[in-house]
């Protein structure tokens, strides 16, 4: 019998390996965040990556290693935006009842998110090339990659602060709106797809289909709002 | 399932290239989702087929943000000596969009007569 190094070291360089530890991560974090009635810390997404990080730092496997197995399921996410549509086809008529309040709520939501992060980055002292990527951080990745680097930010630096947007929105918003007594799964729901994007809108549909629906249209109407605001609300403050 | 899903990735081929094409600033798949949604609103026999298989992909929508979660990792030492000011700025920035999208929302729907009684779901047709 060959010993375990060898076969793991011949099994690792393959996708297989990295692709069912993928699987295996996010379903052991389901099951927990199942097994905790979906409490907001034991966010699927976050329990899923540090049991993944983890496991590549014990193992010393580089991250273009894990993404040759991850890259399959990293692919299916432009498949599942436009899978958006079926929930809002099924709320179409309660969306279209509503829409004047989600353009007011998106356009105030957007607003904020960018005004208010280069208002603390700044007061703060964080650099402008820094600020150029934190502006569009509550977009959906791609859209932020592409208006960091027209304004001069680090691409790298935009995808890491949008995901950890998603990933704070994502755990703050059911105790926040707890909280403050917001019942209303339509502002809920868009509220969280305008702040934290997709990531926001994943925790909206485990919580409610309505909030779902809310959360996609938020996210994808952010997705353009955000193009046209960043680059001039950074123009104005900075 | 098989015309679902080719239907779907063609959405997406044609959102990809009307933006490669025109420059919008709108990704691919953003496009691709109008594109279904017009497409699903145009045909009921459409709408019937794409319902179950966008639920299904949609069921796990959270795991597809893990292998993008896990390159993060590797690169929070790029927010240097300034990470916890920008994890600051996230945090409250963060809290300040949920509660005024939130609170806009939930005034001009007061305001124009569009209010809901708090979980009270309506016929919408989603049968």
């Amino acid at each position: 019998m060959r010993d375990f190094a060898e076969i793991w070291s011949y099994l690792a360089a393959g996708p297989l390996v990295w692709l069912t530890l993928t699987l295996v991560a996010y379903v052991a974090a389901d099951a927990l965040s199942a097994a905790t009635g979906r409490a907001p810390l034991a966010n699927s997404v976050l329990i899923a990556v540090i049991l993944l990080a983890l496991t590549l730092w014990v193992t010393g496997t580089p991250y273009p290693v894990y993404f040759e197995g991850a890259q399959f399921v990293h692919f299916l996410l432009g498949p599942a935006t436009v899978a958006l549509a079926v929930p809002l086809y099924q709320q179409r008529r309660r969306i279209r009842r509503a829409a004047l309040p989600v353009l007011a709520g998106l356009a105030a939501g957007s607003v904020v998110a960018i005004v208010s992060a280069l208002w603390i980055a700044g007061a703060l002292g964080v650099e402008r090339d820094v600020l150029a990527a934190l502006a569009p951080k509550s977009t959906t990745a791609p859209v932020a990659i592409g208006i960091a680097e027209s304004l001069g930010g680090s691409p790298t630096l935009a995808a890491v602060l949008v995901l950890l947007t998603g990933i704070v929105g994502a755990v703050m918003v059911t105790p926040l709106f707890n909280a403050i007594g917001i019942t209303d799964w339509r502002a809920r729901g868009l509220a969280v797809g305008v702040a934290a994007h997709g990531i926001g809108t994943a925790r909206a549909m485990q919580v409610h289909p309505t909030a779902g629906a809310f959360a996609g249209i938020g996210m994808g109407l952010n997705a353009i709002l955000t193009a046209l605001l960043a680059p001039l609300v950074l123009g104005l403050m900075v | 399932m098989l015309q679902a899903l080719t239907l779907i990735l063609l959405c997406q081929l044609a959102g990809e290239a009307v933006a490669r094409a025109t420059g919008l600033p709108v990704p691919g798949p953003v496009l691709g989702m109008g594109l279904m949604l017009g497409l699903m609103a145009l045909s009921d026999r459409v709408a019937g087929m794409v319902v179950p298989v966008g639920k299904v992909i949609l069921r796990h929508l959270a795991l597809l943000f893990v292998p993008a979660g896990v390159g993060v990792v590797g690169h929070l030492d790029r927010l240097g000596a300034q990470a916890g000011w920008l994890l600051l700025a996230i945090v409250i920035s963060t809290l300040l969009a949920l509660l005024v999208g939130a609170l806009v929302f939930l005034v001009v729907a007061h305001l124009t007569g569009s209010d809901e009684r708090a979980g009270c779901e309506e016929g919408d047709g989603n049968a």
